[in-house]
């Protein structure tokens, strides 16, 4: 039991994971974190201090953390910069930007430019990404550092 | 001086299984996921916190590293749970372990205070073993 409250642990958690899968399932409608925290049965500053516990993020920076984990993946697959800021629950494309950057480290355009290379990258040169020690072992290369010399 | 360790390889028994067991239960996102030739697959995959760590999700395949029965008996003792491959590490092992275990990933040792740490035990789809551990607050 957690002092100061008649719940037990594990229940806490429950409500804090199933909260968390919420935003997992639902990142890209309006998310009022008023409301998941209601449904968890606690006051919103409470939520937010487990949550931040559990996670080491607060729902709004999880959140956003998974927008963008999401917005990577679109972009990966070609999607526009417009259209992968509204796909995943934004209405700005600057703010969404300034956000993928903020948090990915890269502009949009940049991330997905690197990541058109690096495909051309695996679909012409494989290998390459493949540390030699691995490639040789799986017989990939042609002389397996592994044998020993006569 | 070594400075890091950037790769890791840990045996599967299926890569795509594997794949969906580290990316979408385990939430570790794809490094690399590269076609060598027509059969073989180099991906790598890193947890969420740690993008420069590539664990390479290996199979087990006949070739230079298994020869004749030893991809067999390699596959026996994967399966077997032989192999533990390391620690991993969450913020709260209560959550973890409760959003884990309601995505079906199954648990050798429920979260447990010793010693040394608060940690739980969690098996792969393939029968690797990990520790999973509280971060030191």
């Amino acid at each position: 039991m957690r002092k100061g409250n008649n719940c037990p642990d594990i229940y806490i958690y429950n409500r804090i994971v199933h909260a968390k899968l919420f935003i997992d399932r639902n990142y890209a409608d309006t998310i009022d974190l008023d409301a998941i925290s209601n449904e968890a049965y606690f006051s919103k500053f409470h939520f937010i201090r487990l949550f931040k516990k559990a996670y080491g993020k607060t729902p709004h920076q999880y959140l956003a953390w998974v927008r963008i984990e999401k917005a990577k993946l679109l972009l990966q697959r070609g999607i526009s910069i417009a259209n992968t800021c509204f796909l995943v629950g934004y209405d700005s494309v600057t703010s969404f930007a300034a956000l993928f950057r903020k948090i990915a480290g890269w502009s949009p355009s940049a991330y997905q430019h690197t990541f058109t290379l690096r495909q051309q990258q695996i679909a012409n040169a494989p290998l390459s990404l493949v540390p030699g020690c691995f490639a040789a072992k799986k017989g990939w290369i042609g002389n397996s550092n592994f044998e020993e010399e006569n | 001086m070594i400075t890091r360790l950037n790769h890791v390889s840990i045996f599967v028994l299926d890569q795509s299984s594997a794949f969906d067991f580290y990316v979408n239960k385990l939430g570790f996102s794809v490094h690399t996921d590269a076609p060598i030739g027509e059969k073989m697959r180099w991906l790598t995959v890193c947890p969420p916190e740690q993008p420069t760590l590539e664990i390479s999700l290996m199979a087990i395949e006949e070739g230079i590293m298994f020869t004749g029965n030893a991809v067999q008996q390699m596959r026996e003792l994967v399966q077997k749970g032989t192999f533990g491959f390391g620690v991993f590490e969450c913020n709260n092992l209560d959550a973890t372990y409760e959003e884990l275990k309601s995505k079906g990933v199954v648990f050798k040792k429920t979260p447990t205070r010793e010693f040394y740490g608060y940690e739980a035990l969690f098996v792969d789809d393939s029968g690797n073993w990990f520790s999973l551990s509280q971060k030191k607050q």
